[in-house]
């Protein structure tokens, strides 16, 4: 395997609950340097959960997870058995996760909601992560904003400074949690412009998103879950034109919105 | 007796009673919030703890609860009290008594804060304890500056149960000089004193609020 193609995510046979209900029944995915996944579906199929799970913000209750080959969680006897706390912390670094409702952190200017985790981190000092957080916002567009407070901003805007604030951490992979799903239509469009741009820039991503079409560009390789497994997957071609009923429904439903 | 020498007593109850009140918030505020985590805690026992504390001291008299302070240790286990003791049941029972309702307006406080904070801290790498003291304290005491202000404001007034005690605060004072003089001046006096003070509290707590309107 070339350095190019190292996997960055593994994710598998998650299995997820919550009480009775069984949201992820059997999920796995490898996620490479330089490709972006995304993930669709109908509401309720389990599709942030998943991302839930891989960011540790929920625990599977079986599979496997690992990052760069070093494990999160390992399946033992039908459970899935994690890592202790420092060294989940430690794999925290690996990636990052974009929000729905954006999470700034409203008692902090555009650059201190940057510039603090960067900093707490331990590998840089004030100065350093300051220019990193400027650089960051002028490529976002966002320079004249740095000593701004999120509520001064529209959502878009604060989508994008969200965005510099996981990125200010230099992950492996970024994940993006249903980026658009709180922004109306026009400012939609700035912060998928961004994702693209990261796109290009070989930005490793998983994507949960309802913009089909914007899924079906930017992806390498789209997964179509539904009731908590995956009912299509593959590049954006197969899975848009697969003889999936359900899949061709939900797709040509949404598309004609 | 004089309007100086009167001055000077009600003076010396004065200086007691802003001593009651500046210790009473410098301990309790604190006592409150570990009270807060106690009665949020996941520990069953401590939760219960910490619950039926808050209920009995926000459930029994407040003159009440300096009287079993002050006389308990006697009565209970025959321990000698001194004159001295006083003042220290009298802080004690104020500061016992406002942690309860601080922990209560607290957890209110922390209860109210999106969940969405917790975990984009977690996801940035924000420690436990990072988290809660750099993103959701600061934001806490920003949402229950209003009901602590309620709080500091009766605790103004409620310094004079001190009297309770014989502890020679502003109130007391005023009783005393006031039925050896035959008038009421004494007791207007303190009246006046205690709304100027509460004046003063609100202008404090105001400013407060505006230093922290610069975000929503």
């Amino acid at each position: 395997m070339s350095e190019q193609e190292k996997t960055i995510l593994s994710i598998s046979h998650m299995k997820k609950s919550f009480d009775e209900l069984e949201v992820i029944r059997d999920f796995s995915l490898k996620v490479r340097q330089g490709e972006v996944v995304s993930i669709i579906g109908p509401s309720g199929s389990g599709k942030s959960t998943i991302l839930r799970c891989a960011s540790l913000l929920e625990w599977m209750d079986d599979g496997e997870l690992s990052y760069l080959g070093e494990y999160a969680a390992k399946s033992e006897g039908g459970k899935s058995v994690y890592a202790s706390k420092a060294e989940l912390r430690r794999l925290h670094r690996h990636f990052g996760l974009v929000f729905q409702n954006f999470n700034l952190f409203p008692h902090y200017s555009v650059l201190k909601n940057i510039t603090e985790p960067v900093i707490l981190q331990g590998n840089m000092d004030k100065a350093e992560a300051e220019n990193k957080a400027l650089s960051l916002l002028e490529r976002l567009g966002l320079k004249d904003k740095a000593d701004a407070y999120p509520f001064q901003l529209s959502g878009g805007q604060q989508q994008r400074v969200s965005i510099a604030r996981a990125l200010a951490l230099s992950p492996e992979i970024l994940f993006f949690d249903e980026p658009t799903s709180a922004l109306d239509p026009e400012l939609t469009g700035e912060v998928l412009k961004v994702i693209r741009s990261l796109a290009d820039e070989k930005m490793t991503m998983v994507i949960v998103t309802h913009e089909m079409l914007f899924a079906k560009e930017l992806s390498d390789r789209i997964i179509f879950m539904e009731k908590g497994v995956v009912a299509a997957e593959g590049t954006p071609e197969e899975v848009f034109s697969t003889d999936n009923v359900r899949v061709r429904e939900f797709i040509g439903k949404v598309s004609t919105l | 007796m004089n309007l100086e020498t009167m001055v000077l007593q009600l003076g010396s109850g004065m200086l007691v009673t802003v001593e009651i009140f500046v210790l009473t918030l410098i301990f309790s505020l604190p006592l409150g919030l570990l009270v807060s985590f106690g009665r949020m805690s996941k520990n069953k026992v401590v939760m219960t703890i910490s619950k039926i504390y808050i209920s009995i001291m926000r459930g029994t008299p407040l003159m009440l609860q300096l009287l079993v302070v002050y006389f308990g240790p006697y009565y209970l286990f025959r321990i000698k009290i001194g004159t001295g003791y006083r003042m220290v049941a009298v802080i004690i029972g104020f500061v016992l008594n406002y942690a309860a309702y601080f922990a209560e307006i607290y957890r209110s406080g922390i209860e109210s804060m999106p969940v969405g904070q917790y975990e984009a801290a977690r996801v940035l790498g924000y420690s436990s304890g990072q988290t809660f003291f750099r993103i959701i304290f600061p934001q806490v005491v920003k949402r229950i500056l209003p009901p602590v202000t309620n709080e500091v404001i009766t605790l103004v007034k409620d310094t004079s149960l001190a009297f309770a005690l014989a502890v020679a605060e502003m109130f007391t004072m005023a009783k005393q000089v006031a039925s050896a003089q035959t008038t009421v001046v004494p007791l207007m006096a303190a009246g006046l004193f205690y709304y100027v003070f509460n004046l003063l509290v609100a202008f404090c707590m105001e400013r407060l609020e505006k230093s922290m309107a610069y975000y929503r």
